[in-house]
């Protein structure tokens, strides 16, 4: 248990997706214009991540890990699946995606139509496939983990989504230099923000 | 026979150049265009990973671009974004294991990153805006086009990197050592993350400022 917050505040705040690895960049830059709807998406990919990152942990534990298929047949013990994982897990998170989208539709028509068309975005952010890649490379010792990971790099990224899109709302009354408005400005405070965050390196759980 | 004989379009007309040249500059994907910024940040701190990682996202850019264009007729648009990711995997695989067996250092230092090719926008952005529309000469063409504009950022930003922030270039020091000694320092920041980022945004100032017409409004 302890270990699994211990991952939980890493992930949101060390291991950041965005400051620290720069992942899900392009729906960050995009849709960060109003608080809203990055209030929207980050609660899209949290949720998101909290369900594909403990699939894709099962996945590569009874299927993709030399040796894993053993539960079927002893005989299978030397079959490496390994090269299958990129596809399994961008199959995984496609359907879950298109899954998560139609249960939304369903149960709450009102948070359907704010988060829009930003659901179906989410199966190509780097930051999902990046979450189940790093629980594939940091060898998580068991599920809750797992759990404990996807939450928390969901978390940060919708923190950090959030942030930029509060900057970008306030910046717009800045006068900034003609050619760096924008695109321009948003990359430099986000190196701002991502030195900021780069305190917390120090920190040792 | 008869329909073979229309008229065609020669390889290289004025019409499929451009579309090599203006992904180079004016639609770059990185500095207009916002796709695949993610990759082109983690894997720059380095000139070696970054050219590695630029010449396999071309690669797979110009692959997927012939592929979908080919499908293109076929795919259900309901179903297209997963036959597009499905394609793109199978693409990012073969690079992977290609990467593994030749240049193996190089793959372990660009770790997740070549798996998250897959999900690259630029991948997704050309695939949907061009190849479900175009043929496969031109679809091959403009893969190429954007996957040399993506290169070249990814290989102007590795290269001030690792001058700057290591002294070396490819892993060979340029800086001499007498300049150490002089009491020159490597800049340490321009390892760092966030470097990345700030030499991207003045990439993005440099060239709106000599390009007015793609100033944004605020």
């Amino acid at each position: 248990m302890q270990e699994s917050i211990n991952i939980f505040v890493k992930s949101i705040f060390i291991d950041n997706m965005i400051f620290a690895y720069f992942l899900g960049m392009c729906s960050y830059l995009a849709v960060s214009k109003s608080v809203k709807t990055a209030v929207g998406l980050g609660i899209a990919v949290i949720f998101v991540q909290v369900i594909t990152v403990p699939v894709n942990y099962l996945l590569n534990k009874y299927m993709l890990t030399p040796g894993a298929l053993t539960w079927i047949s002893p005989r299978l013990a030397d079959v490496d699946l390994n090269f299958l994982s990129f596809i399994m897990f961008i199959a995984v998170i496609a359907s879950m995606v298109q899954l998560v989208e139609m249960i939304i539709e369903k149960f709450s028509p009102a948070l359907y139509n704010s988060l829009g068309i930003f659901l179906p975005l989410i199966a190509v952010n780097c930051a999902i496939l990046g979450g189940s890649l790093f629980m594939q490379e940091w060898e998580f010792e068991n599920f809750g983990q797992t759990v404990a990971f996807g939450l928390g790099s969901g978390t940060g990224w919708a923190l950090a989504i959030i942030a930029i899109a509060a900057i970008r709302e306030k910046i717009r009354y800045s006068d900034i230099p003609k050619p760096l408005r924008g695109l321009g400005i948003s990359f430099i405070l986000t190196g701002l923000m991502a030195i900021a965050f780069m305190s917390f390196l120090g920190i040792k759980i | 026979m008869k329909s073979q004989q229309k008229e065609k379009e020669s390889l290289f007309s004025p019409r499929y150049r451009k579309l090599i040249s203006n992904p180079l500059s004016l639609e770059n994907p990185i500095t207009v265009q916002v796709l695949g910024i993610c990759s082109a940040l983690a894997v720059t701190t380095k000139l070696k990973p970054a050219f590695v990682m630029a010449l396999s996202v071309t690669v797979v850019v110009a692959l997927a671009n012939v592929v979908i264009s080919l499908l293109r007729n076929g795919i259900p648009s309901r179903i297209r974004i997963i036959v597009q990711l499905t394609v793109v995997a199978a693409l990012v695989i073969l690079v992977d294991q290609v990467l593994k067996a030749f240049v193996y250092d190089v793959s372990k230092q660009l770790s997740v990153f070549v798996g998250l090719i897959i999900t690259n926008c630029i991948l997704m952005g050309r695939l949907e805006a061009f190849a479900m529309a175009n043929k496969p000469w031109p679809a091959f063409l403009d893969g190429i086009g954007n996957g040399l504009g993506y290169s070249w950022i990814l290989i102007a930003l590795g290269f001030f990197r690792e001058l700057f922030g290591n002294g070396t270039l490819w892993g060979y020091r340029i800086i001499p050592q007498s300049f150490y000694e002089a009491g020159y320092f490597n800049n340490g920041l321009l390892i760092l993350p966030p470097a990345a980022l700030i030499l991207v945004g003045t990439i993005i100032w440099i060239q709106r400022s000599r390009n007015k017409n793609l100033i944004e409004e605020y």
